[in-house]
This record gives C-alpha cells, sequence and structure tokens, in this order.
C-alpha cells in the first residue's frame, strides 16, 4: 500500500501535491461527504468573509420590509429568505451570524481538545496518583446534569461569549480526556513505543512523535462530530436567551428571536435553524468519512479500484 | 456486583454533594433575592423584613450550614415564588419529564431497532441507503429545530395537534416526536453496525445452516447480543432528555424539570434551583444502575465480574 499518508496527518508527507489529490479522489468517492465538505466551506467563507460583505446590510432597518415574505424579489437579493421583525434582510443576517457561531464551537472544541488531550496523556501516561485525581474529577463532571448546570452557570455569570465558550469546553473536556487516555494506555503497549523507549527516547519525543501521531486521527473524528454537538448545545443555550445576548447574534439566537413571529412569519426562525441542521448534518456526514478515510483496515471503500493493488 | 454498585453510589453521592455545593455558592453570587421579589419602590425597611425572613441577611457561611441540616432531612426550603416546599415542586414536575423521556425513548428504541437490524440484513440494499441516510440526517437536526418545524406544520398549519399543554393525549404526540428524532437516528446507526458484526458470528452462521428463517435468525438469535451498545446509547439520550427536555419543555409548555428550572432560573428562586438539579442528578444516577443491570441481564460475562 503506498498511501499511509491519511494516517498519519500530523507526520510531513513526501509530496504534498499528490497527497491533496488523493484526499480529493476519496472524497469525491463518497458524494454525501463530497457535498458536505462545499456546505462546511461556504460556511466557513461566509464566518471569514460574512461580516466584512453583509455587516452593513445586516444592520440596516428598512421598516417597509419589515417580516417580509421569502423568495419575494422586489426588495432586491438580499431579501430573498425575507425580511425580520426589524425589517433587516435574514440573508445578510445569517451570514453575520455564521461568524458568531463558528467561532463559538471553534473556540470551545479548540479548548476541551487541548485540555483534554494533554490531561488524557499525564492520566494515560503518567498514571499514578495524578491519573487517578484526573479520572476522578472527570467522573464527577460527567455526572452533572450538563444543560441545566450551563444554564444555572451561566445565569450566574452573565451570559456573555467567553463564559458560554467555558462552561462548554469544560462540559466536552472529559470526552477528549476519556478517549486520549484509553488510546495512550493501548499504545504505549505497542512494539514500537517500547522500543523507542529502550532506545532512551525522551517523554517529550515519545509522546509527541509516536503516541500521539496515532491518536490523532480518532481525535480528529470525535472533534468533527463534537464540533456540531457543540454547535447545537450554543445554539439551544440561545435558544433559551441564556447564551449570546444582542447585538452579538447567532444562529441559535436568530431562532429564539423569531419564535414570537412563528404563526405570522414562519421563515423568521425556519432558516437559521435549516442553517445549524445543514452545517450539523454536514458535520456528521465528514466525520463518517473520517472514519472510514482514516481507517487503513477500511480506506480501499475510497479508494480507486485501481490504485487498490499498487 | 453488590461491592461495584456501593462503590459507584459512593462516588455518585460525593459528586452529588459537591454539585450541591457549587450550586448554592454559584446563586448566593447574583445578588440578594429580595431586590427580585420585591416592588423597585419598595423601602429598605420592607427589603430587610423579606431578606430577615428568608435568612437572606445571614452570613453566607451560616445560611450554608442551615443548607446542609436541611439537606440531611429532605428539606431543601421554601420556594420564594410559590411558598410550597421546593422539593415537593421539583417531585410534581419530575414524572412528566420522566414520562416524556420514557415515551421518546420506548419509541425510539423500537422503531430504531427494527430498523437498524433490517438495513443490516442486506447492507447497501437500497434500504439500508435509505435508513442510513434517514438516520444521519434524524441524528443531526436540532430539537428545536424540528419543534419548531413541527408546530409551524402540524399545529399552525395543518391544525391536527395543538401546540401546547398536557392535558390530552394529542399533545403529548408533537413533544415525544420531536425527543424521539435524535435518539432514533442515532441508536439506527450503532444497531445497523452492531448488527452486521453480530451477523458474521458464527452461532448465526449455525443457526443458518440448520435451515432457521431469516426473521428468527435476526430477531431471535442476533439481537439479543446486538443489543449491549444500543442500550448504551439509548441510556445515554435518556439521560440527555431527562437533564435536556429543557427546550421541548419550554416550546410546548410541558410542566415537566426543564420548564421548572428555567422559570426557577428567571426568578431567582434558589430553593428550587437547588432542589431541581439535585433531583435530575439521582434520577440520571438510578437510570444508569438500571442500564448497568440490563447489560448484566443481556450478557452474563458481565454478571460474573
Amino acid at each position: 500500500m503506498a498511501h499511509q499518508i491519511l494516517s498519519t496527518p500530523l507526520a510531513d508527507a513526501p509530496m504534498p501535491e499528490n497527497r491533496f489529490k488523493i484526499i480529493l479522489g476519496m472524497l469525491w468517492r463518497d458524494k454525501f461527504a463530497f457535498t458536505a465538505t462545499i456546505i462546511l466551506l461556504v460556511t466557513i467563507l461566509s464566518a471569514i468573509l460574512g461580516p466584512w460583505l453583509f455587516g452593513d446590510a445586516a444592520i440596516v432597518m428598512n421598516l417597509r420590509a419589515r417580516n417580509a415574505p421569502p423568495f419575494d424579489l422586489s426588495r432586491g437579493f438580499a431579501f430573498i429568505l425575507g425580511g425580520d421583525s426589524l425589517g433587516r434582510s435574514i440573508l445578510a443576517r445569517i451570514a453575520l451570524a455564521s461568524q458568531t457561531t463558528m467561532l463559538i464551537a471553534a473556540a470551545t472544541v479548540f479548548c476541551s481538545l487541548v485540555a483534554g488531550t494533554v490531561l488524557g496523556l499525564v492520566a494515560g501516561y503518567r498514571g499514578g496518583l495524578l491519573g487517578e485525581a484526573i479520572m476522578r474529577v472527570t467522573d464527577i463532571i460527567m455526572s452533572f446534569p450538563s444543560l441545566l448546570m450551563a444554564l444555572v452557570i451561566l445565569y450566574v455569570f452573565s451570559p456573555a461569549i467567553s463564559n458560554v465558550i467555558i462552561v462548554l469546553a469544560i462540559t466536552r473536556i472529559p470526552l477528549y480526556l476519556r478517549t486520549t487516555r484509553a488510546e495512550v494506555m493501548e499504545v504505549r503497549t505497542r512494539m514500537f513505543v517500547v522500543a523507542a523507549e529502550v532506545t532512551g527516547a525522551s517523554t517529550f519525543r515519545l509522546v509527541f512523535k509516536h503516541i500521539l501521531p496515532i491518536i490523532a486521527p480518532t481525535l480528529l473524528t470525535i472533534m468533527t462530530l463534537d464540533f456540531a454537538f457543540v454547535m447545537l448545545a450554543e445554539a439551544s443555550l440561545s435558544f433559551l436567551g441564556l447564551g449570546v445576548q444582542a447585538p452579538d447574534v447567532t444562529w441559535g439566537a436568530m431562532v429564539a428571536e423569531g419564535r414570537a413571529y412563528l404563526s405570522k412569519a414562519w421563515w423568521l426562525s425556519f432558516w437559521p435553524g435549516l442553517a445549524i441542521a445543514l452545517v450539523t448534518m454536514s458535520l456528521n456526514l465528514l466525520s463518517n468519512w473520517l472514519r472510514i478515510a482514516t481507517d487503513p483496515l477500511q480506506r480501499w471503500r475510497l479508494e480507486k479500484p485501481e490504485t487498490q493493488n499498487v | 456486583m453488590g461491592s461495584y454498585l456501593s462503590k459507584r453510589a459512593v462516588w455518585s453521592g460525593i459528586s452529588l454533594f459537591l454539585l450541591v455545593v457549587m450550586v448554592f455558592f454559584m446563586a448566593r453570587l447574583t445578588g440578594s433575592p429580595a431586590d427580585l421579589y420585591l416592588p423597585i419602590d419598595a423601602p429598605n425597611s420592607m427589603r430587610e423584613e423579606f431578606a430577615r425572613l428568608h435568612g437572606f441577611d445571614q452570613p453566607v457561611l451560616v445560611q450554608f450550614f442551615t443548607f446542609l441540616r436541611g439537606l440531611v432531612m429532605l428539606d431543601f426550603g421554601e420556594s420564594l415564588r410559590q411558598n410550597r416546599p421546593a422539593l415537593a415542586l421539583v417531585l410534581e414536575a419530575m414524572p412528566t419529564t420522566l414520562l416524556l423521556a420514557f415515551y421518546s425513548i420506548a419509541i425510539a428504541l423500537i422503531v430504531a431497532v427494527v430498523t437498524g437490524a433490517l438495513a443490516a440484513w442486506r447492507p447497501n440494499s437500497i434500504f439500508d441507503r435509505i435508513a442510513t441516510l434517514l438516520s444521519l440526517i434524524g441524528a443531526s437536526l436540532p430539537n428545536f429545530w424540528i419543534a419548531i418545524v413541527g408546530v409551524l406544520v402540524f399545529a399552525v398549519g395543518l391544525e391536527w395537534l395543538p401546540t401546547s399543554g398536557t392535558g390530552s393525549v394529542a399533545q403529548w404526540i408533537l413533544p415525544v416526536a420531536v425527543l424521539a428524532i435524535r435518539p432514533c437516528g442515532l441508536i439506527v446507526q450503532i444497531a445497523r453496525s452492531s448488527m452486521i458484526s453480530v451477523l458474521s458470528a458464527a452461532y448465526v452462521k449455525t443457526a443458518r445452516a440448520k435451515g432457521a428463517k431469516s426473521r428468527r435468525i435476526i430477531f431471535v438469535h442476533a439481537l439479543r447480543n446486538a443489543m449491549l451498545p444500543v442500550i448504551t446509547v439509548a441510556g445515554d439520550q435518556a439521560a440527555g432528555i431527562i437533564n435536556g427536555a429543557v427546550i421541548v419543555e419550554t416550546i410546548f409548555g410541558f410542566p415537566g424539570i426543564g420548564k421548572l428550572m428555567i422559570d426557577s432560573i428567571t426568578y431567582r428562586d434558589f430553593a428550587v434551583i437547588q432542589a431541581g438539579v439535585m433531583v435530575t442528578a439521582i434520577a440520571i444516577f438510578m437510570l444508569n444502575v438500571v442500564i448497568d443491570i440490563a447489560y448484566a441481564i443481556l450478557d452474563p460475562r458481565i454478571r460474573m465480574n
């Protein structure tokens, strides 16, 4: 098998161009994953450029376009998805909100990933009293009713973006921690790690050069799924009014705003909700693909028939 | 099993205690509830009177020990809003949420296990592809969005179902359906992959060789062994509903624990918040014990350990 590339995404690829092509080809073989990637790319682009392109359009209030119905082009393309209760373009607001939505989810996943992986490495590699203590604290976090706790915490410490990130990150740490620990405990008994240990590699080298690259694909798959989960959790909090507060806006907050107008103007809640649904669905599809693509035993499903015997 | 359960109970007791301590101090950080309960123009004497009556003028530590003493006797104090024992309010709301969780998970389990098993019987068939795609969609849709679309279509548009309330059977249909979709999607995926691996086991081949009907092979021989991971996910999802039915309960005006918590948070009803978090945590603990027992029943190997 010539392509060991995907199993170790952290390792330096000898031919970056070729590697990119292979990944693209494997994506193309799974049409759902391919569509999902495009949706996610559009979302990321909108998160980066949205406020710059639509920032003004999302703030301008046009009272004549209050609750303007969707698919009506008389007010211009900006109102193709309709207007909200203050006459702002829903399309522009979705683009603007994508930034905050993605930022919160990305920051949460990043924080819990880093904290969880580091603590998991310590618990799994060093073990001992420290490892035991880490696992007990994890058990405690996991036995909390997380959404209720998040609500209480956000109510006490005023619902700001940073607090939402901290609260969500803490509830997600156990996931990464437990996965990393379990994998580390298995990987460290493998021959190549023992061999490196015997030849006198430093702990730092062992962990970062030998153990982490093996665990990385699993973490990557979990991360994709968890990103969707965090997005839903943030949307739920914002929906209940304890997440992001105006003037900041996320998709969840938009759904909440529109709820009051549900019987008269369904589009206010429908579109931002659809945006959440599309992105979480894409993440699930992509994670499915990642699981297969990073598993050397299953990867042949995504590879071209003629390259199978190379 | 016994020593395992008692060890687990001790740990859960410790985390419950920490949880309650945390909630207690956090709730006290928000300021005096007297400000929220009395009108803005209430004179200071009235505020002091209110604080004295409910013990808010005492040092936080004194309040804490009073609280702990009450805890031992299962007394969480009075709800400020309704002048009734907090625990009674929570226990009144709990059955609604538990029933909601029970119905949703039961329906999701039945639908998902049958679908997953049939999809696994012929992997990559049309039925399998459709089931896999639908389960993926179901697993990734946000709860509140399904709820809102459900209300739009079935209550506002078609006027088949009521938008809120708990009186009649019809009022349970939407909330249960909304809560069942996500667990259903997740369980189909798990049931399918678990079934596929079980179907390649030797005893299934034996059954097939002996000429058993395929329906019998799936539902009698294989299913029991494929159920373990399914139980894990179903239990997880049930815990999720007990802890997170807040949204569905808010949208449909269901008087369950989630709605009670949200209302108590808005009105700064300390006693009810504490009792609510505590009772929910206990409910989730009990659920986990039930899951462990279900494991032991399904798999004799676990019983031995």
